[in-house]
């Protein structure tokens, strides 16, 4: 049986679009109104599945209590209440639009050693999302997975 | 190809209790849901069907004929049960999120005629669901580790 865990999870923070490779007229023009200098916040929301067999001795994917630990320590924890450009160090240098953001949670979690990591959804508000399955194209710049 | 998808809530109590384990190590790994008067929760079950629509008629298959499936083999089984005692295709397993939805897999798959049951996707929690293909892929493999380094 092909079965699927997810999991979702609540974090707060802000963020401020803004490219270096690009001069301050294009920033304006590309991110509108994202690339307020003083940055601006959303209610993230990230689903998180995982999949495996299921162990007969516990019926499950994975325990619940480990994923939870396991999803605070490295992407709730380090995110939550932050301004994102500053405080996460992959963001100094690189753009923090919420797929860029996806790409790094897939990253941060890959590592879970009870399941295999199958997709982070990402809600940046309620009307979008964004969605990583740990590919990414060739050459991309995207934070690596 | 299209996937149709139909909804239906059940009610219903269970409690994690593995007898191979000392009671000192059911609560450790079950936690809450060990308590030995069982808890219970609001499912809701997504059936997604897939197909061509039938020239004549535009439909996969009769929503209908869908909701009389689901009504006899999940809900009249499932609803407002306590999954451990009542549910006889789940007794010698621990009653998770993973388990009744693959017992509910094997309950709709040869019932489904028209299409091919796709996907059952059931919520314990708005917070936390099962995915469950069957044997097949389902929409999210095919990416990531190939099978072979799957645990």
């Amino acid at each position: 049986m092909n079965l699927h865990l997810t999991r979702r999870y609540r974090f707060s923070a802000s963020h401020r679009l803004h490219s270096s490779a690009l001069d301050e007229q294009e920033n304006r023009r590309i991110y509108g109104k994202c690339n307020n200098p003083y940055g601006h916040g959303h209610n993230y929301v990230v689903e998180v599945a995982v999949s495996g067999p299921v162990d007969p001795a516990t019926g499950m994917i994975a325990n619940l209590g480990e994923l939870d630990a396991f999803v605070h320590n490295e992407v709730i924890e380090p995110f939550d209440h932050t301004y994102l450009n500053v405080q996460v160090p992959e963001f100094h240098d690189h753009v923090p639009t919420t797929e860029n953001l996806c790409i790094e949670i897939f990253r941060r979690l890959r590592a879970f050693p009870r399941a295999r990591l199958e997709r982070v959804r990402l809600e940046e508000t309620g009307l979008n999302s964004f969605e990583f399955r740990g590919e990414l194209p060739a050459g991309s710049q995207g934070t690596r997975p | 190809m299209v996937y149709l998808t139909r909804k239906i809530e059940f009610s219903a109590s269970h409690l994690y209790h593995n007898p191979a384990f000392s009671a000192e190590e059911n609560r450790r790994v079950f936690g809450k849901c060990n308590n030995p008067h069982g808890h219970g929760h609001n499912y809701v079950l997504e059936v997604t069907v897939a197909g061509d629509p039938d020239p004549r008629t535009g439909m996969v298959l009769d929503l209908k004929e869908l909701k009389e499936i689901l009504q006899r083999e999940v809900t009249d089984r499932m609803d407002h049960r306590f999954l451990n005692y009542e549910v006889p295709e789940l007794s010698g397993q621990i009653p998770t999120c993973e388990n009744i939805a693959a017992v509910i897999w094997r309950l709709l798959e040869p019932k489904i005629t028209r299409g091919a049951l796709h996907r059952v996707r059931l919520y314990e929690t708005p917070d936390l669901f099962v995915d469950c293909y069957g044997d097949g892929q389902g929409v999210a493999h095919g990416a990531g580790k190939p099978a072979g380094e799957r645990r």
